[in-house]
């Protein structure tokens, strides 16, 4: 339910791209997606089957890449992973902490045909 | 194989039907709040406070996503005007929910739209409604851990409540854990720890809002 309005723009993205290279067909698209979002891959995939039908990106392949949460210490600017308990520097034991990752949600490339030069 | 790079944030259809609410919104010159809590976190009571502490200077309508109507029964009563929002039993509102219901609402005839979300501190906050102000509530018996738990939550919120306050006595609920959570997620967040029962923190909150609808008449000119 959630994922389908972002695979629609996710296809959107991919064909306009392709478009201007002047593709055949998309193969694989290459997402980055943080911890933060929420998206569920399997949601993705799912709808992307339906939606990717009849399209340049027909049978495309998708492949997630994940990005965990982290936080940044302000005090010493090491980096962690979020835990889901505490939010204190495990170097320093600031709890001057910001997020500092875990919130992308991108398309980073697409694979491609291009037409047999002639 | 040809890659072509990209790098290009995906965006949701419902981010874009929600941009088109809020202009409906800011051409009625209303000032729309998404309520979002736990099942049980108290946004019925909340909602039904404020009304109390400012009907007499604003005209508020009420948005409920919900299945049956017994909320808003209430409100109705009072002369408030109501919408219940088809869900059709889904776990948040998403834009075009809200947009649906715009038609059975009188915009031009209100100042303040409160919208109450589904009881869900995961789903509704992946999806923004076109609201101006995302008001979050905790509640004490839910625990101090919430902030940890749904940080996506608390790092969407434009203003945070923390209802219940008549039982923290009874909960040890520990407050500056709480507090610091919500702080590395969303930094100088508004918060106000209130209760429905007592009326403890409401005057702070509607005098926030009181500011809030202000400054939206200010924008109306
Ligand atoms: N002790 C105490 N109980 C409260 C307070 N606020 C609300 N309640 C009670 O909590 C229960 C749920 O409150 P509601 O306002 O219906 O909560 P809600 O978030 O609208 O609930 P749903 O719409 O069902 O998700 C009711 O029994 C309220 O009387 C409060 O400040 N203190
Ligand atoms: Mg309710
Ligand atoms: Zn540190």
């Amino acid at each position: 339910m959630h994922e389908l309005g972002v695979t629609q723009s996710l296809l959107e993205i991919a064909t306009r791209h392709a478009e201007q290279a002047g593709a055949t067909r998309i193969t694989r698209l290459s997402l980055v997606v943080g911890e933060l979002t929420s998206i569920v891959d399997d949601s993705v995939q799912f709808y992307w089957d339906l939606i990717a039908a009849g399209t340049l990106a027909e049978g495309a392949m998708l492949e997630f890449r994940r990005v965990p949460a982290t936080l940044r210490c302000a005090n010493c600017a090491h980096e962690f992973p979020l835990s889901h308990d505490r939010y204190v520097c495990p170097r320093c034991e600031s709890s001057r902490i910001t997020v500092a990752g875990g919130e992308e949600f991108y398309l980073e490339s697409i694979d491609v045909d291009l037409p047999a030069p002639v | 194989m040809p890659n072509i790079p990209i790098v290009e944030t995906i965006l949701n259809v419902n981010d874009q039907l929600a941009e088109q609410n809020r202009r409906i919104f800011d051409q009625a010159g209303v000032l729309a709040l998404n309520v979002m809590a736990s099942p049980g976190g108290g946004k019925t009571s909340t909602i039904g406070r404020i009304i109390d502490a400012l009907r007499d200077e604003a005209r508020i309508g009420v948005m409920d996503g919900d299945i049956v109507a017994i909320d808003l029964e209430g409100f109705a009563a009072q002369g408030i005007p109501v919408s219940l929002i088809n869900t059709g039993g889904n776990c948040h509102l998403d834009a075009n929910m809200v947009h649906s219901a715009l038609p059975s609402m009188d915009l031009s005839a209100l100042d303040l739209l409160i919208i109450e979300n589904v009881g869900n501190l995961i789903c509704p906050a992946a999806f923004k409604l076109g609201s101006h102000i995302n008001v979050v509530i905790a509640s004490v018996p839910e625990g101090a851990d919430k902030p940890y738990k749904y940080p996506a939550m608390f790092r969407g919120a434009d203003v945070l409540l923390l209802n219940k306050m008549d039982l923290a006595e009874y909960m040890e609920f520990d407050v500056a854990y709480f507090r610091h959570g919500v702080e590395v997620l969303n930094p100088g967040l508004t918060f106000f720890p209130i209760s429905c029962r007592t009326g403890e923190g409401l005057g702070d909150l509607a005098a926030w809002l009181r500011l809030r609808l202000a400054e939206k008449a200010q924008a109306r000119g």
